[in-house]
């Protein structure tokens, strides 16, 4: 018998080591290619901003993170996280709450499904980004406008999927409840509702990327704190040593979040992954 | 023609129901009439209709013609009144076993009565998933359980309401042969205990014809004077036996009657080859009877045998 390669071809199978191996291989790469091009970038000319280097990051960091501001007395990089977040949350969280409420409704009543379904289907194909400016117009630059555009990226997605999952539940179920004595409001809010609930928070993980988009352009377009904002208002002095950091910390955030949610699920609905 | 008088008193009577999707007719002319604590098995060869006959006794869709009739009430929408066990999805995969149990319980009391009466509802359903032999597995999610067992948990969810009736889609069809002889003894025990009418569709004869006090063959192969032209026909009770309960042991399974029995049915009802005149319909049953139309049967086209047969 053939032992089957440790990692080339479609026979491999990875070790443990091996496989963390693979997997830190390619940072380790992009790392050390980024020092080794800022190192001899830096070395021609101490001025050069493109590629700062680690002590010169470091310092940023200390700037914007542990420095109160001079004029505002705050530290920035803790205000720009909780304003980001929180436009986010709030935009996010209520996409979830009205796309739970209105796709288990037109899911599980086909008169609301029929009449509303068509809408929604169309209101999801706009590309959220192009109503900025009516969102801009309409609710004004401050925080309304941003947390709208976070709402409707998310919120119409969040819909058709819930109705979709609705509509996947097997007639069983309902019938089945009905025969224990439920009532119709009963059969949604309490047989069908708790069972969609994992599901909601899966849409919301899948939403998180798109939201991330939304938020920082938004922020890039007006606003007087948020990660997005700050990024783009040192892009005017090629601050590098700025944004990598905030790229960075953008994708732990992000990182956290995803793996939070999708803990959270495995945790709260140990039932969920094996109805899957 | 009628063979016995319909009897629209009896618990659960259908004359001339029909069910059609569209162009295709699944059910026709279905006469069917079943006393209050009968264990009617429904058995016929696939897509005969047996699922649909029973989504019309639940309630879940509508016929396209014809009496249904509970008690002697129009049907209505599925209630608590009908029980039903299916295959699969008859449990919430979101609830635990007790949940399970519980979810009837809950869901029909007001929500002080629900607090009010939680310690009662709990000892309710820990006493029928005692009966199941549950006890010890109250906790469990329904994904942790084997196939009997789920069925076992399904059974108590539905008997807990009571229910004067209870559906049963091919309960026990997804389980292996050592299990489903278990849970077939186990069934009669239950409805025994219980006193409940039960549905019970099946497509294994041995399991109908052990499980059941009454046989109804559902089928779509017969023929009738509306002659091999037509082809719309949709299936109706060809055979309608009385059961003679012996014991609720599984040893009469062996024996030579239960075999033959069960050849015979295979002949009437699942053989595309041998079709039965509608005239010819085994309904040996008292309370089976027979409404047919003058293009299915005209008597001038029978003479002699066919027609002594059908008058018989």
């Amino acid at each position: 018998m053939t032992r089957a390669p440790k990692f080339w071809g479609i026979h491999a199978e990875l070790s443990r080591t091996v496989q963390i191996l693979a997997a830190l291989l390619p940072f380790i790469l992009l790392i050390a290619t980024y020092f080794t091009v800022s190192y001899v970038r830096l070395s021609e000319n101490p001025k050069d901003k493109l590629t700062p280097s680690i002590g010169q990051m470091a310092s940023a960091v200390h700037m914007m993170a542990f420095t109160k501001d001079t004029r505002t007395g705050e530290y920035l990089m803790l205000t720009d996280t909780l304003s980001s977040l929180r436009r986010m949350s709030i935009g996010l969280g209520c996409a979830a709450l009205v796309g739970l409420f209105l796709g288990l409704n037109m899911g599980m009543l086909p008169g609301p499904g029929a009449t509303l379904l068509p809408m929604i289907t169309f209101l999801s194909i706009i590309p959220p980004l192009s109503i900025l400016p009516i969102l801009f117009i309409t609710f004004g630059v401050g925080e309304l406008g941003k947390i709208m555009l976070i709402f409707l990226g998310g919120v119409f997605v969040i819909t058709r999927d819930i109705y979709q999952t609705t509509q996947q539940m097997p007639r069983e179920q309902v019938v089945k409840a009905l025969t224990l004595g439920a009532s119709q409001l009963q059969v949604l809010y309490q047989v069908i509702l708790p069972q969609i609930l994992p599901r909601l928070l899966v849409m919301v993980r899948l939403c998180l990327g798109g939201a991330w988009l939304f938020l920082i352009a938004s922020e890039a377009i007006a606003s007087t704190d948020g990660l997005g904002y700050r990024i783009f208002l040192v892009r005017r002095y090629l601050s590098m040593d700025v944004i990598i950091p905030y790229v960075l910390w953008i994708t732990v955030l992000g990182f956290l979040m995803d793996t939070g949610l999708r803990l959270f699920v495995k945790w709260k609905y140990p039932w969920y992954a094996a109805s899957q | 023609m009628v063979n016995h008088a319909p009897n629209s008193k009896n618990f659960l009577f259908m004359m001339d129901l029909c069910k059609a999707y569209g162009e295709k007719v699944v059910l026709e002319n279905v006469d069917l009439s079943v006393k209050a604590r009968e264990l009617c098995t429904v058995v016929g060869p696939s897509g005969c209709g047996k699922s649909t006959l029973l989504r019309l006794i639940l309630g879940q869709e509508e016929p396209t013609r014809g009496v249904l009739l509970i008690n002697g009430e129009p049907i209505g929408f599925p209630g608590p009144e009908r029980g039903v066990v299916y295959q699969k999805y008859s449990l919430f995969p979101h609830l635990s076993v007790l949940q399970n149990v519980l979810l009837g319980k809950r869901l029909s009391a007001g929500l002080v009565e629900r607090f009010r009466h939680a310690k009662e509802f709990r000892d309710e359903a820990m006493f029928f998933l005692a009966k199941m032999r549950l006890e010890e597995h109250c906790d469990k999610y329904p994904h942790e359980l084997s196939g009997g067992m789920q069925q076992r948990v399904a059974l108590a969810q539905s008997l807990i309401m009571k229910p004067k009736m209870l559906l049963m889609d091919e309960p026990f069809g997804a389980l292996d042969p050592g299990t489903r002889e278990d849970m077939q003894v186990f069934l009669l025990e239950m409805w025994e205990e219980f006193q409940m009418s039960i549905i019970f569709v099946t497509h294994d004869l041995e399991e109908a014809v052990f499980v059941g006090t009454r046989i109804i063959v559902l089928s779509q192969y017969y023929t009738d004077d509306r002659g091999p032209a037509c082809n719309c026909r949709g299936a109706r009770i060809v055979a309608d036996y009385p059961l003679a309960r012996k014991a609720t042991s599984t040893m009469v399974k062996v024996q030579a009657e239960f075999g033959q029995l069960i050849q015979e049915i295979r002949h009437e009802g699942f053989d595309p080859d041998h079709r039965l005149h509608v005239a010819e319909f085994n309904l040996r049953h008292d309370d089976s009877f027979q409404t047919l139309t003058a293009e299915e049967y005209n008597p001038s086209n029978h003479t002699g045998a066919n027609a002594r047969a059908a008058s018989g």
